[in-house]
């Protein structure tokens, strides 16, 4: 078991070079660099930039070296904690994304653990009383969740709040609390807040899960042993929970795996739309003006944040499922 | 044998009656075919599929109003800017009950509390509609110069809005029927190019094995852990700025196929994998077929029905994601029009709360999505004969 673990960390170990090694190819594919768009920016206000200006900046933010030494440079300034330096905000990354990827670890394991709570029941419930009405309903809901854009759904809900009940939804904070240090009150505004948009992002997982769990659950709840179970006198939820529920429970946790990328992906166009203060809009901004190791930071970070997810999830699987241990 | 008496199994049956040779001679393509009539909402959705397809292929016959184009009526001096949609009235009551579609007149006025303008209904004018009216000229099926449409209104220069019309006047009908040839195109195309990389990686992963499909392997799990929308950004904002739409069409649909064809590879390197030691497999390679016979020939065709299947169900997802790409202007970019791009005039509170129907591209891509979702529901299951 132990030395499972280590294996898959060890494994994820390229995982994470090739990401790391992506993001730094994307973040330097747009033609030009940021000097170009500073440059473009500053004569289109009217000031004059001459070119040995241009190489100054170039050369001390290092732009003029090889691709591979800026890449080096790079990483290794990350293992390290360092981050580089936004051009555009003239600030070290480190202090601009800190805030923000804790909201989008927030905002992501939050709807996790939301779409656990929902699909759960409802997924027991669908695959018991089959072709019930109720069953039908979230079947319904679900097709609804599953193909509806995340920022449609978000743009919908934006207009039928200001119109009916004239309340503004976005952004994660009140006025007063969104500059302030962390206290108990920030953190019931925050909770305040949170809900629309992790309903939002929640309702699409939520759905592909209660179907995955409706017709694992279906599968078990007619084996001979389920029969058998019954034929013993154990009570109905007792039998439900204890054996076929218990079993079709792994896909909810291999599916961290699959989600948590989803979740992530789907969590950056929201926060866009709903104007929340994560990784989202930070990173588009960053994105158009060019500012690399901002974006390159935002990119490694968030796909980080799905390998991270993946291996939790097999780690879990592992323990939750003794025939995969035997397997290893 | 119980399989038999149920009453679906009976109904195939029946159908099968007027089969030559009955169900034991049918074709592949025939039971997949048979099984999909039967999941009716699948069915459905299939017409409905189809229907939006034909108006992507025929946008210009079927729009009243060049979409580019800020209408204005005759004798008027400025177009109107969000102007809300007007209903098609088809029977005319004024002289008895008779056939005569007509929309009615809405006025222009200001409310005088809040001094915004407001469009009232005037009910004495009417601006009558016909089949086959003429009105701006195009080239049906970039073929035949032609000014008819199906419907317009019978004056030429009336103008009605049947969707309402958008910031600068123009007509959203006429623009979410051409936004529909982008964005229902573009998923096409972007299935294909999967269907390409999906087909050929999945394909030699499956077949060879060993050291390739480790290889293989690796990538589609690499690319599946990342988080598509930040890297589809992070590729859509490298786009040169000033590359015409044609260019850029191609560049984003090319970046959304790119991670969409993972799902296929899986599907078809899974499939071949069980296929390999099959006796089928073994006689073609023993009659002396080289190795691409052998797959493209003997084993693909065993599996087209699953890659029909997961094409259907991978075309709603390049739709969203073009839809999600154009509406952060990352996408495709006016002028060209995609239901994204139509989208992004929803992007401001404030013009929603004036003028709702711009969602109404928002409404065709749900549809679009759903019915392709069904469809490829109903494919999956027909093309699986263990389904039952």
């Amino acid at each position: 078991m132990l030395s499972y673990i280590f294996r898959r960390l060890l494994s994820a170990i390229p995982f994470l070079f090739m990401v790391s090694l992506t993001v730094f190819i994307l973040i330097q594919l747009p033609p030009g660099d940021f000097v170009d768009s500073w440059a473009a920016a500053q004569s289109a206000s009217g000031e004059v930039v001459d070119m040995a200006m241009m190489a100054d900046m170039r050369h001390r933010y290092g732009l003029d070296q090889n691709i591979l030494v800026q890449y080096f440079h790079w990483i290794v300034g990350i293992m390290q904690g360092d981050f580089g330096y936004s051009f555009e905000w003239n600030s070290p990354v480190s202090a601009l994304i800190g805030e923000r990827m804790n909201l989008t670890l927030i905002l992501s394991v939050g709807t996790l653990f939301l779409t656990w709570g929902l699909a759960l029941p409802i997924g027991i419930y669908s695959a018991v009383k089959r072709y019930s009405i109720g069953d039908y309903v979230f079947t319904f809901f679900g097709f609804i969740g599953l193909a509806v854009p995340h920022f449609l759904i978000a743009l919908v809900l934006m207009y039928i709040s200001v119109k009916f009940w004239s309340l503004d939804v976005t952004g994660l904070f009140s006025d007063e609390y969104s500059n302030a240090a962390w206290s108990w009150g920030r953190l019931n505004d925050l909770l305040h807040h949170l809900w629309i948009p992790t309903l939002i992002l929640g309702l699409g997982a939520t759905a592909s899960l209660i179907r995955i769990m409706r017709a694992n659950l279906i599968d078990q709840l007619y084996m001979p042993y389920v029969v058998t179970a019954r034929a013993k006198g154990l009570s109905e939820v007792r039998l439900l929970m204890k054996y076929p529920v218990r079993i079709a429970l792994n896909p909810f946790v291999s599916t961290i795996g699959m989600m948590l990328p989803q979740l992530v992906s789907g969590g950056v166009i929201l926060s866009i739309v709903l104007n929340l203060p994560t990784a989202g809009p930070l990173l588009y901004r960053a994105l158009l003006s060019q500012d690399i190791y901002l974006s390159g930071a935002f990119l490694l970070l968030l796909s980080m944040l799905t390998v991270v997810g993946t291996l939790i999830s097999d780690v879990l699987l592992v323990i939750l499922d003794p025939r995969i241990r035997l397997e290893q | 044998m119980s399989e038999l008496n149920t009453p679906a199994a009976a109904a195939v049956q029946v159908n099968m009656a007027n089969l030559r040779g009955g169900i034991e001679y049918a074709s592949q393509w025939t039971l997949m075919w048979l099984r999909f009539k039967k999941h009716k909402v699948a069915l459905v959705s299939m017409y409905i599929v189809l229907a939006l397809y034909m108006t992507a292929v025929f946008s210009e016959f079927l729009a009243p109003f060049d979409p580019e184009i800020a209408l204005r009526a005759e004798g008027e001096y400025k177009a109107k800017a969000y102007h809300p949609p007007q209903g098609i009235h088809l029977f005319d009551t004024t002289h008895g009950i008779r056939f005569s579609p007509y929309v009615e007149v809405l006025k222009e006025k200001v409310d005088p509390e809040t001094l915004r303008k407001l469009y009232v209904s005037d009910a004495d004018r009417k601006i009558p509609l016909s089949f086959f009216a003429h009105g701006f000229s195009y080239k049906f099926l970039g073929l035949v110069k032609t000014d008819i449409h199906l419907f317009g209104p019978q004056k030429k220069g009336d103008v009605f809005y049947l969707f309402g019309s958008d910031r600068n006047g123009r007509d959203m009908f006429s623009r979410v029927i051409y936004g529909g040839r982008f964005t229902l195109s573009l998923g096409l195309i972007g299935v294909m190019m999967s269907v390409v990389f999906g087909i050929f990686l999945g394909g030699i992963s499956g077949y060879y094995g060993g050291k390739i499909d480790w290889v293989v392997q690796r990538l589609v799990e690499f690319i599946i852990s990342l988080p598509t929308i930040p890297i589809w950004l992070a590729m859509a904002a490298a786009l040169p700025k000033n590359w015409p739409p044609q260019y850029r069409y191609m560049a984003v649909t090319l970046i959304i196929s790119l991670i969409g064809w993972t799902q296929l590879a899986r599907v078809v390197r899974g499939r071949l994998m069980s296929m390999r030691g099959e006796v089928f497999v073994v006689a073609a390679h023993l009659d002396g077929c080289s190795e691409w016979r052998v797959i493209f020939r003997h084993m693909l065709p065993s599996l087209a029905s699953h890659i029909i299947a997961a094409v259907t169900l991978s075309i709603p997802l390049m739709i969203v994601a073009e839809t999600s790409l154009s509406f952060l202007g990352l996408g495709l970019q006016p002028p060209a029009i995609s239901w994204g791009v139509l989208l992004t005039e929803a992007q401001n509170i404030r013009s929603i709360a004036v003028a709702p129907w711009l969602f109404i591209p928002g409404g065709a891509v749900v549809i679009a999505v759903l019915a392709l979702n069904f469809m490829g529901d109903g494919l999956r299951d027909a093309a699986d004969p263990y389904s039952h």
